[in-house]
């Protein structure tokens, strides 16, 4: 079964979705997706190991040869992501069931969960795959359950935010999709391996330039970068809470990861960033979007919205280590990949609890709630340290990454903001913190307890790997470091 | 293009949709010049029939006219014009249409085009490429239409009251009387039309067609059939909780196929371990996987409808309380 890994990792998730559809009780329901997500979290463990001793993993789907078969391929980067995906994925739905209770009505719960697990299939599949065209048929299965879970939401503004994200989703899924179809009629193949090694030869042609142009707007719509995020903080916001915090730990990511797999392992780090002045473009970008998105996250009422800005934030200083092209830059963005993950996770989990105890995230909501609810807001807290890179968390793992990639480039200024930029998230975590703990709690919320254990656990599992990772980052760090070093080193 | 333009011009939201139906003819009678037949059978089924209904589904509950909007986004039209610029851009290196040097020609598909009979056993090359060579691709495509289902199950399913069937029948069954002459023709041509659906389905291998296309003439002819009888009647024949069933059968069936393969030592989707023969495994899994398309595109068109044409019912039943308290 082992030489079957790559296939399983998608594929389990996938057969489970009709399943559940079959089984009926949500509960049951609940149980076997949580099985089905756990195997998948398994699998990318076995995955990861077998390619750090080994090398690239290829699958040929089909039994078919791989330019003219699909072919899976895992290489580090790819094994890292669903490493990341699919543990989240299983930490967020053991939270799932209880929360969904209150804000989802019972006879959507199994849809729900069918739902969900078709976008975790989606995203583990645009990741595992080798072949462009296949990232797009996955893309759909992604996009389409995500607007169908954020519509889920309670409130009628989801639906909204939903249509909104839609919009722009399918513009940036065409954009992809133009663009993979002018790559095949240059090359006549969709392998992207197959791509990476027949691009160079018609590199110079204008059909090239628009065909990069087009995925590389396309995926920066669906990453939410800095002028064309204007969807995220609605889908977050409006979103069940269970939603935002799987997406505000995975989905953006994964779109990091087709740019980077587009732009280092298709097009080639020689035509990306000398042929076009991406770099400059970018670095520009994403520091105007960690201000910009910073500093809209100061002045938010909305608990939810707030963290919803700073994740574009988050987004900027991965653009930024991005933007570097240098391996200690690009590793500095795979680990804050990583990192976001867990802190985002923690942070968007305790507040679905939150949401749970007192049914909204409104700012004066959460007065005084620090003394009621100590271990889900003492878990906002520390997501929130991290947020800002205070050390002993993950956050000042990345940050630390960064700033060393910026100074070996020479960048003093971009690394004197980008220490700017942390001060903004010292604010806007300051709020909460002052509201939290400093102010007496409303009347109605005075018989507010502290949240089910079933929410705890979750929580404070990401909790605990926001500080183990801060403090032990040898593996955190040396995947990271492997995988960059292995897009520099050639082809994929 | 004229049609095109006229649909961005045009105020009556009913002619709009017509005018798409057009559309989507045009540019299936445009992919069958191009040589696609597949594709152009799929885009008249669905493009130019199935959408078409919908919206006009849709129009009957919203009403059929567009808001009067002065409001002209300036900056759109830029990012268009850019966007419709580069596409322009690009084209102008592009290999002329139909060269025979063109990178398409040369690469991958000439194995398709020499060995796929050898390989696959299907005279049409088309199938042997959707349902062989790239079969996950198409698995992929098949889970897509599943979660749309899934997406508008969520998001319009209406729980129904049992009392409320008894008055919707009724008022049914005075609304439906009227059109006797279509109701007899479409009661002559249903068998038919499913007959046809099953004949694109398992032809598939040699001429154009295949589960999408089959699929999607089979649900045409239930929705015509709801159309005319109820959506009551029709949901004596089928009930909800069964079409969902199907939907998941045909993604399990699809996906099983490949499970099959995988523990007879193959890789996934790879037919030539199902049977002794590679050929017979060949053919035997592209029958298995064409029935998977075939079942989950059938009920989740029929899902969509009913759940489409069910939220109209429920409008209009809220509605008429409504109208007469005024009077």
């Amino acid at each position: 079964m082992i030489a079957h890994l790559p296939i399983l990792q998608v594929i389990l998730p996938l057969m489970a979705a009709p399943l559940c559809l079959m089984l009926k009780r949500p509960q049951l329901v609940w149980v076997f997706a949580l099985i089905a997500s756990g195997l998948a979290f398994v699998v990318s463990v076995l995955l990861l190991q077998q390619v750090m001793t080994t090398g690239v993993i290829s699958y040929e789907l089909g039994g078919w040869q791989a330019p003219w078969g699909i072919e899976y391929r895992i290489d580090k980067l790819n094994a890292f992501l669903l490493l990341i995906i699919s543990g989240i994925s299983t930490i967020v739905l053991v939270a799932a069931q209880t929360s969904i209770e209150k804000e989802i009505p019972k006879d959507k719960h199994v849809y729900f969960y069918v739902l969900y697990l078709l976008s975790l299939t989606g995203m583990l599949g645009i990741v595992a795959t080798g072949d462009a065209f296949n990232v797009f048929v996955f893309l759909e299965v992604s996009s389409l359950s995500a607007y169908a879970l954020i519509a889920m939401g309670q409130k009628r503004q989801a639906l909204w935010a939903s249509y909104q994200y839609l919009i722009m989703g399918t513009i940036g899924a065409t954009f992809i999709l133009i663009g993979i179809g002018l790559m095949y009629q240059m090359t006549g193949t969709l392998n992207m391996y197959d791509l990476s090694q027949r691009l160079p030869e018609v590199a110079q042609t204008r059909t090239v330039f628009a065909a990069f142009a087009f995925v590389v707007v396309g995926v920066c719509l669906k990453l939410a970068m800095f002028p064309l995020h204007l969807w995220l903080p609605n889908a977050y916001t409006y979103a069940p809470s269970i939603v935002t915090a799987f997406f505000a730990a995975t989905a953006t990511k994964v779109a990091v990861y087709l740019l980077i797999r587009f732009t280092f392992s298709v097009f080639g780090v020689s035509f990306s960033f000398t042929t076009i002045p991406l770099e400059t473009l970018f670095m520009a970008l994403g520091l105007v979007g960690i201000f910009v998105a910073s500093t809209s996250a100061i002045f938010q009422s909305n608990v939810k919205r707030l963290f919803a800005f700073s994740s574009i934030a988050q987004i900027g200083y991965m653009i930024v280590g991005f933007s570097l092209t240098t391996v200690t830059g690009l590793t500095a963005t795979l680990l804050h990949l990583f990192n976001h993950a867990l802190m985002k996770g923690a942070i968007f989990l305790a507040l679905a609890a939150v949401i749970y105890r007192v049914g909204s995230v409104e700012l004066t909501n959460l007065r005084g709630l620090g003394r009621q609810m100590p271990l889900t807001m003492a878990a906002i807290v520390i997501g929130g340290l991290s947020l800002i890179g205070v050390p002993l968390t993950v956050g000042f793992v990345s940050k630390w990454y960064l700033l060393i990639a910026l100074i070996e480039e020479g960048l003093w200024p971009v690394a004197v903001l980008i220490l700017l930029g942390s001060m903004l998230a010292v604010v806007y975590v300051w709020r909460i913190v002052e509201v939290a703990y400093f102010k007496e709690p409303l009347d109605k919320n005075v018989i507010v307890k502290e949240a089910p254990l079933s929410f705890l656990i979750p929580i404070w599992a990401l909790v605990i790997a926001n500080i183990y990772f801060g403090i032990d980052t040898r593996l955190s760090v040396q995947v990271a470091e492997a995988a960059a070093q292995s897009l520099f080193g050639g082809a994929l | 293009m004229v049609v095109a333009f006229a649909i961005i011009r045009m105020k009556d939201l009913f002619a709009v949709v017509m005018l798409l139906g057009i559309y989507g003819l045009l540019s299936a009678s445009f992919f069958v010049a191009m040589d696609a037949v597949d594709v152009a059978f799929t885009e008249a089924a669905v493009g130019a029939g199935i959408s078409t209904l919908l919206m006009l589904v849709v129009i009957a509950i919203t009403g059929r006219k567009e808001k009067a909007n002065r409001h002209k986004p300036l900056p759109a039209l830029l990012i268009v014009l850019i966007t419709g610029g580069l596409l322009v851009y690009g084209t102008l290196d592009m290999p002329h249409f139909g060269a025979a040097d063109a990178p398409i020609h040369n690469h991958v598909a000439p194995r398709y085009i020499d060995d796929s009979m050898a390989e696959v056993g299907v005279p049409n090359i088309v199938t042997s490429v959707l349902a062989s060579y790239r079969a996950f691709d198409t698995f992929g495509e098949v889970v897509v239409i599943f979660t749309a289902g899934i997406g508008v199950l969520t998001l319009l399913s209406v729980a129904r009251r049992k009392e409320d069937d008894e008055e919707a029948t009724a008022i049914n069954d005075s609304m439906h009387e009227q059109h006797l002459v279509i109701r007899i023709v479409a009661k002559i041509l249903i068998p038919f039309i499913l007959l046809f659906a099953l004949y694109v389905q398992f032809h598939g291998d040699f001429g154009p067609g295949g589960g999408f296309q089959a699929g999607v003439i089979f649900a045409a002819a239930i929705i015509l059939y709801t159309m005319l009888f109820g959506l009551n009647t029709a949901r004596k024949v089928i009930n909800q909780t069964f079409i969902q069933l199907i939907a998941a059968i045909g993604v399990l069936l699809y996906g099983s196929v490949g499970i099959v393969s995988l523990m007879n030592g193959g890789n996934f989707f790879d037919y030539n371990v199902l049977a002794s023969d590679p050929i017979a495994g060949q053919h035997l899994g592209i029958l298995l996987i064409e029935w998977g398309v075939g079942c989950t595109v059938a009920s989740i068109m029929i899902v969509i409808f009913f759940n489409f044409a069910g939220r109209r019912e429920l409008y209009q039943h809220n509605q008429v309380p409504q109208n007469q308290e005024p009077s």
